[in-house]
């Protein structure tokens, strides 16, 4: 489903991404861990087209296509999502409102019919108790007065009602309180099915033991510097990156950019 | 909901579709401006001799006046004596219905997607179309006429109702009151008349299209409308101006008057052509429009979107005179390539317990240049008076501008005003977010300007509001990458 091929990125003049390659097949679920800094945030963005993002070398395929050569709208449309770290508040612009432009903007690309206002609910209001969200928030302004907890939730929401074949979630777990992850993992774990895959960045192993995933990579100064199984999030969590041989060098910007 | 983001993705790519010309005979007089002129217009008109006389006087008035030039806003001399003053479709016959109208004119209105027909039978609204000057379709008049309700043109009004329009015009902007106001005094052509009387709650939306299609014509509506004790009224102004390559001036003067307990809302939605992408052409729109809160518990609200015009100068304001009169002021003006808006309101605090709301939303992208341009006074009489202002701005792009000036003369220590500004730029992490769930960006900047002027739309009547967005959307084409 995506294939990422030596994928440098530059930001700002700056070098971030030095090369990444990963493959993600259908139905897995990828986890991305390592230290502040380290590009996890700027890969989902890459990925999803942040034009502030210029990919200078690499290649990445999505479905065989080239994803790099999608606008970003176009890259959603084909079922690219991704749940920011830090989600925007868009003042006066109605949450479902917003939603239901963004689901029939992708229904239309599918060839299907625009769902109108009442059909349209009847999906939100079934995703909205799956993931224990309450009414107000769909007519509330997109992230507006949101606290950090409600935004994470708002995403999930939105990436549950816009159904992707792959969804970048960036530290969607950083903000919530514990039932809230659980909620937010429960929902996660409920679309997880043999079509659709993930990339999910985060810190904490505390997440990968709701969420499972089928990999962990450690990303460390703009590199995939260590791949494995489920069990080398445990083995992060217990050493910290810093007792990783090949993270020597990046250890010491831990925390000091965001 | 579907409709208005329908509405937007329909207007992707579309240059100024309103320009287009209708090729109607016309009676134009002679460009140039002298007495001789002003007498022609009322002779042509068969006005009373009062009336000339105060056509006159303004007249005499405008030649001691110099055109003002504190506004923030730049633009070549105006041509006065290379303007004609009057334009009138030839065929004048008094028409009974709709059917009767011209058909190029209802080609047009059908282009401009105004359906009249449509608008009488399912939106309740009475439409007094005004094509160039002079109005050629009045409807729904029977029915307003059985509640004493008085909706015509200007021009009407004077032969049928003289005591009310002597007794009003000019008494909210008087002859003398600015430049521009005089010479709309001088050579007004036509406009609309209301007079709802008391106690009336006027049952539907009136609503007046303007447009201005003949060629070097300057237009100079003039609009007087009166809610007596208790009256409510809610008025709607909207136009659309064909293509043209000359500046044209529009300058016209709008007097609102509430009377005791009478309640009057003005909208408007403005669209005239705002000139190409290089800022050749477009109209300069130099309207006066104010309203008096005559009596106790009188409210006025002015809600306006902008949108059109290379130029705009205007400042509806509101004279707070009653006790515990009310008046609201909302406004969204664009600009985009090389418009200028210099605009704003004035409110005028007289009256005790007098109470204000200025909500103020500034767009500019691409060059233009965008004013807001607010005065609150209260005078020393007008104890516990309260303003609230509030004035955004957005930005879109960086070659574009926002300014504000906000004017306050306080004369009553119990006043209370707030005043609350704002500048954003549109960040290119907005139309990110939105693109990033699948919606176009020309429509993301729709939706995400909408929100921004949400507070503002959510005053007009709801068709406006659909109008406004689409707009909108056309006026901001191709400000972003
Ligand atoms: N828009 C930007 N402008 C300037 N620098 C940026 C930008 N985006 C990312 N960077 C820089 O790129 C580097 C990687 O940032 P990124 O956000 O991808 O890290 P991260 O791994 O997600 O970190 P965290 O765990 O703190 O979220 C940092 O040094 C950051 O300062
Ligand atoms: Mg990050």
């Amino acid at each position: 489903m995506l294939q990422v091929k030596n994928l440098k990125v530059r930001v700002e003049d700056r070098e971030i991404l030095k090369g990444i390659n990963l493959t993600v097949n259908q139905g897995e679920v990828h986890a991305i861990m390592g230290p502040n800094g380290s590009g996890k945030s700027t890969f989902a963005r890459a990925l999803s087209g942040h034009p502030g993002y210029e990919v200078t070398e690499g290649e990445v395929l999505y479905n065989g296509k080239d994803l790099l050569d999608m606008d970003p709208d176009e890259r959603a449309r084909e079922g690219v999502f991704m749940a920011f770290q830090y989600p925007v508040e868009i003042p006066g612009v109605n949450n479902a409102y917003f939603l239901k432009a963004a689901l029939n903007a992708k229904r239309k690309q599918a060839g299907l019919d625009e769902l109108d206002a009442i059909d349209f609910m009847k999906v939100v209001k079934e995703k909205l108790k799956v993931l224990h969200i309450d009414d107000s928030m769909l007519q509330r302004s997109v992230n507006e007065g949101f606290s950090g907890g409600e935004k994470k939730r708002n995403e999930i929401f939105h990436m549950a009602v816009l159904e992707p074949a792959l969804a970048l979630l960036d530290e969607t777990d950083s903000g919530l309180d514990i039932d809230a992850l659980r909620v937010v993992s429960e929902g996660v774990n409920a679309m997880r099915s043999a079509d659709r895959s993930f990339i999910v960045v985060t810190h904490y192993q505390r997440l990968l033991n709701y969420i499972v995933p089928d990999y962990v990579h450690v990303l460390s100064d703009g590199k995939i510097v260590r791949s494995g199984g489920k069990e080398l999030a445990l083995e992060l969590e217990e050493k910290g990156y810093a007792g990783q041989a090949a993270l020597r060098h990046s250890s010491g910007q831990a925390g000091a950019r965001r | 909901m579907s409709t208005a983001t329908k509405q937007i993705e329909e207007l992707a790519n579309t240059e100024y579709k309103y320009g287009f010309v209708t090729d109607t005979e016309q009676d134009i007089i002679p460009v140039g401006l002298n007495e001789d002129v002003v007498r022609l217009i009322s002779s042509k008109k068969r006005e009373p001799e009062w009336l000339l006389e105060w056509r006159l006087k303004a007249f005499r008035a405008w030649l001691k006046m110099e055109e003002p030039h504190w506004q923030n806003v730049k633009y070549g001399p105006i041509d006065y004596q290379g303007t004609s003053y009057y334009a009138a479709p030839k065929e004048k016959k008094k028409l009974n219905s709709l059917d009767e109208v011209d058909p190029e004119i209802r080609a047009t209105f059908d282009k401009l997607g105004i359906p009249i027909e449509e608008q009488k039978l399912l939106s309740n609204v009475a439409v007094d179309a005004v094509f160039d000057s002079v109005s050629v379709a009045t409807t729904f008049r029977s029915k307003l006429a059985e509640l004493g309700i008085i909706f015509c043109s200007f021009s009407e009004a004077v032969k049928d109702h003289p005591e009310l329009v002597k007794q009003y015009v000019g008494s909210v902007v008087p002859h003398t009151d600015n430049y521009f106001a005089a010479l709309n005094s001088a050579v007004f052509s036509d406009g609309s008349f209301v007079y709802i009387p008391k106690g009336v709650k006027c049952p539907m939306e009136l609503s007046t299209y303007f447009r201005i299609n003949a060629q070097n014509t300057g237009q100079f509506e003039r609009t007087l409308i009166i809610a007596d004790e208790g009256a409510s009224v809610s008025y709607l102004e909207g136009c659309t101006a064909p293509k043209r390559d000359e500046h044209q001036l529009h300058a016209a003067v709008v007097e609102l008057i509430a009377h005791t307990g009478a309640t009057i809302k003005y909208s408007t939605v403005q669209n005239w052509y705002p000139g190409d992408k290089q800022g050749k052409g477009g109209i300069y729109n130099f309207v006066t429009k104010r309203g008096i809160c005559k009596g106790d518990r009188s409210k006025i609200t002015w809600t306006q979107v902008e949108t059109g015009s290379s130029v705009t100068w205007k400042y509806p304001s509101c004279i707070l005179q009653g006790n515990d009169s009310i008046g609201e002021f909302y406004s969204v003006a664009v600009t985009n390539n090389f418009q200028q808006a210099d605009t704003g309101t004035k409110m005028i605090h007289l009256g005790k317990n007098t109470r204000s709301t200025i909500v103020s939303k500034g767009i500019s992208a691409g060059r233009g240049q965008n004013t807001y341009r607010g005065a609150v006074r209260i005078g020393k009489n007008a104890s516990n008076a309260r303003n609230y202002s509030q004035c955004d701005s957005l930005l879109i792009g960086d070659r574009c501008g926002a300014h504000t000036f906000p004017y306050l003369e306080i004369k009553n220590t119990t006043a209370k005003v707030e005043h609350e500004a704002s500048t954003s730029k549109i960040g290119e992490d907005q139309i990110f977010y939105c693109e990033s769930r699948g919606i176009a960006k020309e429509d993301a900047i729709n939706m995400i300007v909408s929100g921004f002027c949400k507070e503002v739309f959510r005053e007009l009547p709801m068709e406006f509001a659909v109008e406004a967005q689409k707009l909108l959307g056309i006026s901001l084409e191709g400000s972003v990458g």
